[in-house]
C-alpha cells in the first residue's frame, strides 16, 4: 500500500465520526465564495500548518485566483497542491541511500527515533547494504533494550553499552566496531531531549562533535518529528539545527489523523529535506516521500470533478 | 512571533489614547491578535472561533471601551475567559473507598504514559500508599522493561504476567495487589492511536476486566490540532476521567489543554514536567491560561523559586 493510500485510509477511517471536524472542504460545490476560502484556511490550520502560515497562503492564492481568473475550486487546489509540493525543501538522497555513511537520529522525547532506526535497519539491510546500529541513548529506562528488540527483528549488530554510560563513548565503541566489519551504514539512536533543556542538548553537540571527528564515513544528523506535533515543532527543529547542524527530517506517525502539517514549515525554514515517513509501529511502516502526495493528504483530494 | 500579547495590544491600542472610545474596529483588531495567539499555542480551531466570538462580545461592552487602559482590560477578560474554559479542577489524586483502587492510564504511542504511570506511583508512595505497577503493554519492544526499570528506581512492585495477553496481566495484577496489599494498582498500557478499532477494543477490555476507579488520558503538550479528533474518540470509546499533560518542561504552549476540556468536558488533572518520577505538578487553570497566551513562564518561575 502506498504512503497515500495508507493515510487516506487513516482519514477514511475516521472521517464518518468527525466529519464536523474534518475536511469539510471537499463536501461542497466548487464555487470560489468566501465559505470556501474560510473552508481553505480552516483545512490548513487543522492540518497543523500554523495560523499565519495559512492566512498568508490563503491571501496569495486569493490573489492569484483574481488576476488569472481561475475558474473554479478545483483549479485553486490544483495550484495550491504544487505549491505546497514545491514548498518542501528537496534532496537528501545522500543521506540514508547514497554512500557509505553514518547517520545519528536525534529529536524530543516519545517522536520515534528508535523505531524509525529499527525499520530503516530492515530497509537498508533488503536493499544489501551492511548495517551496525549504535545505541547512544544510555538514559532512558529500557531504551537499549528496545533497540537490542529492533536490531533482532531486522538482523543487524548493535553497539551498546550499559545504561548511565556516555553516550559519546558509545559512539567511539559504535565506530571502531564499524571499522572492523566493514559496516557501510551505521545508524544511531540517542536518547529524546526536549531542545529546551541546554545541559541536553549540550551533551548532543559533543555527542556529534566526536562523531564527526572520530568517523572516516560521512556523518549526518536527521530530526525525528511526530505528525502530531503542532506549532512548537518548528521551534524544536530551530534548536536542534542550530546545535547540530541538521541534514534532513522524518516525520512519524503519520498512520493516524495528524496530518503533519508542521513538516512543511519545518522543511520550508531550515531547508530540510524530508527524507522518509513512518506510518506505524511495524518493521515494514516506513515509506519514501512524496511531496505531492504529502500535500494531497493535507488538502484532502479533490478529484470528485465531474 | 507573539511572545508578547500583552505589548501587542498595547500597541494596537496605543495610536488612540487621546482620542477616546475605542471602537468595533479596534476590537476587531485586537481578537485577530488573540486568534492568532491561540492558533499559535495549538488550540484547536472550531475552539478559537467559539471563545473570539463569546470575548468579542464582552469586549464591546462600554467599561471596556471607554476605560482608560483598553489593553489591560481585553487581556484580563481573555484570560478570565480562558481560565473559566480551562476549569477549576481538584489535582489532587482523589481515590475511591475500593481496595485495591485501580488507575488505569491510555493515550498515543510515545504521549508519556510509562513515565507518568512511574511519576502517579511515586506520589501514591509519598502519600504513604503502597502501588503497584502493571505492565500491559505487550507490543512496544521492552516496554515492560522499561516499566520494571522505573518501578526498581522509585522501589514499587511492578507485575508483568506472562507479556502475551493484557486483559489477562491486568486482571491477574489486581489479584496480584490483593495477595501482596497493594492498595493502589496502576495499569499502564500499550500506546494505541484512536483509530485503531482492533486496539481501542483492547483497551476497552481491559476497562471491563479491571473496572478502573479512574482512567487519565495521557497526553502531550505539543501536540497539535489533532488533540480534538484523538481526544474526542477516546472519550467514546474508553471514557477516561481526566487528563495528564505530559512535557511540559519545554516551551509548548499546551493549547491543546484548552482543546480537550472544550471537546470532551473532560478536565485537566496532572502536569508532567521531566523525565523523573518526581516531575508530576498539579494543575493551575490560571497559570495555564497565561502560558497559552505565552504570558504564563514569569509566574511558574517565581513559584518554583520560591519553592526551592
Ligand atoms: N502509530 C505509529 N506509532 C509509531 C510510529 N513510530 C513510532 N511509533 C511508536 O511511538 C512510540 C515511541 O517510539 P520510540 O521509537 O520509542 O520513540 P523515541 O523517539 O525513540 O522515544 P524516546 O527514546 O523515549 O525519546 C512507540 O510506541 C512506537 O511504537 C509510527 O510511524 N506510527
Ligand atoms: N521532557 C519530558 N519527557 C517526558 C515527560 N514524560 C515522558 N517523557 C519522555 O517521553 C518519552 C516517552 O515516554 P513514555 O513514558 O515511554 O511514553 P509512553 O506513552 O509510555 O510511550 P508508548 O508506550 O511507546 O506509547 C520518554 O523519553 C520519556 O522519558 C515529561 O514530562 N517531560
Ligand atoms: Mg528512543
Ligand atoms: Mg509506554
Amino acid at each position: 500500500m502506498g504512503f497515500f493510500d495508507r493515510i487516506s485510509e487513516g482519514l477514511s477511517r475516521s472521517r464518518d465520526k468527525f466529519k464536523e471536524q474534518m475536511n469539510v472542504l471537499l463536501d461542497r460545490g466548487p464555487d470560489l465564495d468566501d465559505e470556501f476560502w474560510d473552508g481553505l484556511e480552516e483545512t490548513l490550520i487543522l492540518a497543523d500548518i500554523g495560523g499565519a502560515a495559512a492566512s498568508e497562503i490563503v491571501e496569495n492564492l486569493r490573489d492569484q485566483a483574481t488576476r488569472r481568473a481561475l475558474p473554479d475550486a478545483y483549479a485553486v487546489l490544483d495550484l495550491l497542491n504544487d505549491q505546497i509540493a514545491s514548498t518542501f525543501t528537496p534532496g537528501g538522497e545522500d543521506v540514508l541511500g547514497g554512500g557509505p555513511a553514518v547517520v545519528l537520529f536525534v529529536g524530543i522525547n516519545g517522536t520515534g527515533k528508535t523505531t524509525t532506526v529499527g525499520k530503516l535497519a530492515k530497509e537498508a539491510t533488503d536493499a544489501g547494504r551492511t548495517v551496525l546500529l549504535g545505541s547512544a541513548d544510555t538514559f532512558r529506562a529500557a531504551a537499549i533494550e528496545q533497540l537490542e528488540v529492533w536490531a533482532r527483528r531486522a538482523n543487524v549488530p548493535v553497539c551498546t553499552r550499559e545504561r548511565g554510560s556516555d553516550p559519546a563513548s558509545v559512539c567511539y565503541d559504535t565506530l571502531e566496531r564499524a571499522e572492523q566489519e566493514g559496516a557501510d551504514l551505521v545508524l544511531v539512536d540517542t536518547a529524546g531531549r526536549l531542545h529546551t533543556s541546554a545541559d541536553l542538548m549540550r551533551e548532543l553537540e559533543k555527542v556529534v562533535a566526536v562523531v564527526r571527528k572520530r568517523s572516516q564515513l560521512p556523518v549526518y544528523t536527521v530530526l525525528v518529528i511526530d505528525a502530531t506535533t503542532g506549532q512548537n515543532g518548528l521551534q524544536q527543529a530551530r534548536e536542534f539545527d542550530r546545535a547540530l547542524d541538521l541534514d534532513g527530517v522524518i516525520v512519524t506517525k503519520l498512520d493516524g489523523t495528524a496530518k503533519g502539517g508542521i513538516a512543511l514549515a519545518v522543511s520550508h525554514e531550515l531547508e530540510l529535506p524530508v527524507l522518509k515517513i513512518g506510518v506505524g509501529e511495524g518493521l515494514d511502516d516506513l515509506k519514501d516521500f512524496d511531496a505531492h502526495d504529502f500535500a494531497r493528504a493535507l488538502v484532502g483530494d479533490f478529484d470528485e470533478r465531474e | 512571533m507573539l511572545e508578547n500579547l500583552s505589548e501587542r495590544l498595547q500597541g494596537i491600542f496605543s495610536g488612540l489614547r487621546g482620542k477616546g472610545r475605542l471602537t468595533e474596529d479596534d476590537i476587531n483588531d485586537a481578537m485577530r491578535e488573540i486568534r492568532m495567539a491561540l492558533l499559535e499555542a495549538d488550540v484547536n480551531f472550531k475552539v478559537v472561533k467559539g471563545f473570539i466570538a463569546r470575548t468579542k462580545e464582552r469586549c464591546l461592552e462600554a467599561e471596556v471601551l471607554d476605560s482608560l487602559t483598553p489593553a489591560q482590560n481585553v487581556i484580563k477578560i481573555v484570560l478570565d475567559e480562558l481560565t473559566e474554559l480551562l476549569g477549576r479542577t481538584d489535582s489532587k489524586l482523589v481515590l475511591g473507598s475500593r481496595i485495591p483502587n485501580v488507575i488505569m492510564l491510555v493515550g498515543l504511542q510515545g504521549s508519556g504514559k510509562t513515565t507518568a504511570a512511574a511519576k502517579l506511583a511515586y506520589r501514591l508512595k509519598q502519600e504513604n500508599h503502597s502501588p503497584l505497577l502493571v505492565a500491559c503493554d505487550v507490543y512496544r519492544p521492552a516496554a515492560a522493561d522499561q516499566l520494571q526499570t522505573l518501578g526498581g528506581e522509585i522501589g514499587v512492585r511492578v507485575y508483568r504476567g506472562d507479556g502475551q495477553d493484557p486483559v489477562r496481566i491486568a486482571t491477574e495484577g489486581v489479584q496480584d495487589a490483593i495477595d501482596n496489599l497493594r492498595d493502589v494498582v496502576i495499569v499502564d498500557t500499550a500506546g494505541r492511536l484512536h483509530v485503531d478499532d482492533e486496539m481501542m477494543d483492547e483497551a476497552e477490555a481491559i476497562k471491563r476486566a479491571v473496572k478502573p476507579d479512574q482512567i487519565l488520558m495521557v497526553v502531550d503538550a505539543m501536540t497539535g490540532q489533532d488533540v480534538v479528533n484523538v481526544s474526542a474518540a477516546f472519550a467514546e470509546r474508553v471514557d477516561f476521567d481526566g487528563v495528564i499533560m505530559s512535557k511540559m518542561d519545554g516551551d509548548a504552549r499546551g493549547g491543546g489543554a484548552l482543546s480537550i476540556k472544550q471537546v470532551t468536558g473532560k478536565p485537566i488533572k496532572f502536569i508532567s514536567s521531566g523525565e523523573k518520577p518526581d516531575s508530576l505538578e498539579e494543575f493551575h487553570p490560571d497559570r495555564m491560561a497565561k502560558r497559552i497566551l505565552g504570558m504564563g513562564d514569569v509566574v511558574s518561575l517565581i513559584e518554583s523559586a520560591v519553592k526551592v
